[in-house]
């Protein structure tokens, strides 16, 4: 049998998910063993026109990045969205709540902002363009999710990710509550997946995952006013990682 | 003399972000020359305005997933410098302390993941590996050492959730500080067959020189080779710039062939990174660190830019020499719990840390209620594009007649020297202040 061939690709982000397959240390080299990793801008020189499986990091936010995730998507049998930018569209979706991006791109690069190389859309996930098969969430990921879903696939299983908030697996770790800690914590309606890492190291969810399916907002409406907090308060931490995507907060 | 040399390199492979190579010459007269920075822009001082003061450090260490905590560190110094936030001493050692972790695991992943399959004629690490098993597991243990330790302060490896202003969300244990003080007391045999490994293929490293301003931190009170406190330092000149005042540093500029913005101060173009803070403060290397740029020739005044690598090298010593100091001083005092309250205020302030790849600057502007009203970010590879463009400059008609093949394998490695970090440096911006 012939191993499958696997290309990695990045977009608009900072790189810190590859550094994870980076950070798999020898289990990268068992990876590359079992399969045939073709192209990897950041760690080989190879390039590759021909893969089985295309991983795709960072967010779509130009034209020609559309046009080059369109060709990849075109050559590639499976295609993996891995991080925040890629599944969700991440951190870099904070701009698009901007009106007007050439406000934005003033607010950076000043009078030269309409120079034609610094030309910018507005931010897209990975499923917003092309079809998406697989998912590896997180900001970054976590190395051994991401061993998982790749290893399920050479396999030819269907990797299982869980579907239940952050405070399920913060709550079996035994944490105490960070809303309790006056904290503003995403941790009831974000996927979970990643061993409540955030508030277990006494820092609050801020949902880099993605909200889980149905999040009960209301719910964490209810929560905030035990707590006395806004719901502007819960806006602002939703809007880090959750900007323009489905789940909403109504006053 | 070979009658044309075209180089075209679309994405120069094993750095982080993407840059273009051009060269064009014809019967060995160079008609062009450049470095290509095409990064998608990500407008990161947009996206942080509105933001609430506590949210700043967790947006902008999404610039860059190789020198996250670094840059969660220089937010963190900023929005307290513009809030007049002091920091106890424990908070201070248990920072530095930690960002230490990031050097030693850039540093190590840089010379050896990405320079030295270059330095022993491979593609990359993967047939470095089968070649020269020892070297990469002594690599992959200090890569893990790193990435553990940063694990252990940061609460991640990469985008710490520890650093908040006023303080730290989470001290370590005694006890963790002592397993950690063993394990950095045993890397120290791994760190130095590294340095004897690549000090055997140092003879690969290109013996090219140009004089060049160089700019980093700097400490004189007291002593001590510094990346977290201090002033801003040039081999130019003799005094020291405050914090505060990066910009008259920086001087930034648009290019048309960077979405980066591109700096000069006293010449054309400066450079920045671990040769920098050797040429301003390596005397005050700590002697281990001291023995591996003797090792290698390294002296202050060096202006080879491929010999970054080996001030790397250098510097990953230093690091874990000076943290295991830093350990014997946190447990002699003893570790306590201590408790984070800020009440936000209207100011402006900027901060300033080395990362791995050079002197970083933040500045934040808040309102009253702590809410961005304005950023502005200059980073340490937006400082080193123009270096590296003056650096081709000089560099490629000295080695033209060797051909197509050497000009690209010898203009990827000067690229790969700086450590750049092309998407942390793409999207820095204006001083734009909207009230």
């Amino acid at each position: 049998m012939t191993k499958p061939r696997i290309a990695i690709f990045d977009f608009a982000c900072c790189e810190g998910c590859q550094l994870q397959l980076v950070n798999l240390e020898e289990e990268l080299l068992d990876l590359i063993g079992a399969a045939d990793v073709v192209e990897w801008r950041e760690a080989l020189s190879e390039k590759a026109d021909e893969y089985d499986i295309a991983i795709i990091e960072g967010s779509i936010t130009r034209l020609e990045d559309e046009d080059r995730l369109k060709l990849i998507r075109s050559r590639a049998n499976i295609l993996i969205a891995m991080g925040a930018c890629a599944t969700i569209g991440g951190i870099n979706k904070l701009k698009n709540n901007f009106d007007d991006l050439e406000e934005v791109k003033k607010c950076v690069y000043g009078r030269d902002a309409k120079r034609p190389h610094l030309a910018t859309q507005p931010t897209r996930s990975v499923d917003e363009v092309v079809q998406v098969d697989y998912y590896v969430h997180g900001c970054p990921i976590d190395r051994k999710e991401f061993t998982y879903i790749v290893r399920c696939l050479l396999m030819g299983k269907k990797p299982e990710v869980p579907n239940h908030p952050v405070c399920v697996e913060c709550k079996a770790k035994g944490n105490p509550c960070l809303w309790d800690y006056g904290q503003v914590c995403l941790g009831p309606i974000i996927l979970s997946g990643c061993g409540a890492r955030c508030p277990s190291n006494g820092f609050r969810c801020f949902g880099c995952r993605g909200y889980i399916d149905n999040p009960n907002v209301d719910a964490a409406k209810d929560v905030i006013d035990k707590y006395g907090l806004t719901v502007d308060q819960l806006r602002a931490k939703m809007i880090l990682f959750g900007s323009g995507q489905e789940a909403t907060i109504h006053a | 003399m070979p009658k044309t040399v075209n180089v075209n390199v679309h994405h120069v492979t094993r750095i982080e972000g993407h840059g273009n190579i051009v060269v064009n010459a014809t019967n060995g007269k160079v008609e062009k020359v450049q470095w290509q920075v095409p990064e998608a822009p990500r407008f990161f001082e947009a996206m942080v305005r509105g933001r609430s003061y506590q949210d700043i450090q967790t947006v902008v260490s999404r610039i860059c997933g190789i020198c996250s905590i670094t840059h969660s560190l220089t937010a963190t110094k900023a929005v307290e410098n513009a809030m007049g936030i002091e920091m106890s001493e424990q908070t201070d050692k248990v920072r530095i302390l930690m960002h230490y972790s990031e050097q030693l695991q850039s540093h190590v992943l840089h010379v050896g993941y990405l320079v030295a399959p270059d330095l022993f004629g491979f593609p990359s690490v993967v047939p470095l590996a089968a070649k020269a098993p020892d070297v990469v597991k002594a690599v992959i243990r200090l890569h893990r050492l790193g990435n553990e330790w940063s694990d252990l302060l940061a609460g991640r490896t990469t985008h710490p959730v520890t650093l908040v202003p006023g303080g730290l969300t989470k001290v370590p244990t005694a006890q963790q500080l002592i397993e950690l003080r063993g394990r950095l007391e045993a890397c120290v045999p791994d760190l130095v067959a590294v340095a004897q490994a690549v000090l055997s293929v140092a003879g690969s490293i290109p013996a090219f020189t140009r004089e060049t301003e160089y700019i980093s931190l700097r400490q004189d009170s007291p002593p001590a080779y510094t990346f977290y406190h201090g002033e801003i330092a040039s081999t130019d000149c003799d005094g020291t710039v405050a914090v505060n005042d990066w910009k008259t540093v920086t001087n930034e500029y648009v290019s048309d062939q960077s979405t980066a913005k591109w700096t000069k101060w006293h010449r054309d173009s400066y450079a920045v990174g671990a040769l920098a803070r050797f040429n301003n403060n390596g005397q005050h290397l700590l002697p281990l660190a001291k023995d591996v740029a003797k090792m290698f020739g390294l002296q202050k005044g060096c202006c080879n830019p491929f010999m970054n690598s080996v001030a790397q090298l250098a510097e990953a010593v230093h690091v874990v020499e000076a943290s295991k100091i830093l350990i014997d001083e946190l447990l002699t005092k003893g570790l306590k719990e201590e408790k984070v309250r800020v009440s936000p205020k209207a100011g402006k302030g900027s901060g300033c840390v080395e990362a791995p790849r050079g002197i970083l600057f933040h500045e934040y502007e808040f309102d009253r209620r702590g809410n961005c009203v304005g950023a502005d970010i200059c980073i340490p590879t937006g400082q080193n594009h123009a270096n590296i463009q003056k650096d081709f400059e000089k560099f490629v008609p000295e080695i033209l007649s060797e051909g197509e093949d050497a000009v690209r394998l010898k203009l990827e490695m000067l690229v790969r020297a700086y450590d750049p970090c092309v998407s942390c440096s793409t999207h820095m911006l204006n001083v734009q202040f909207v009230r």
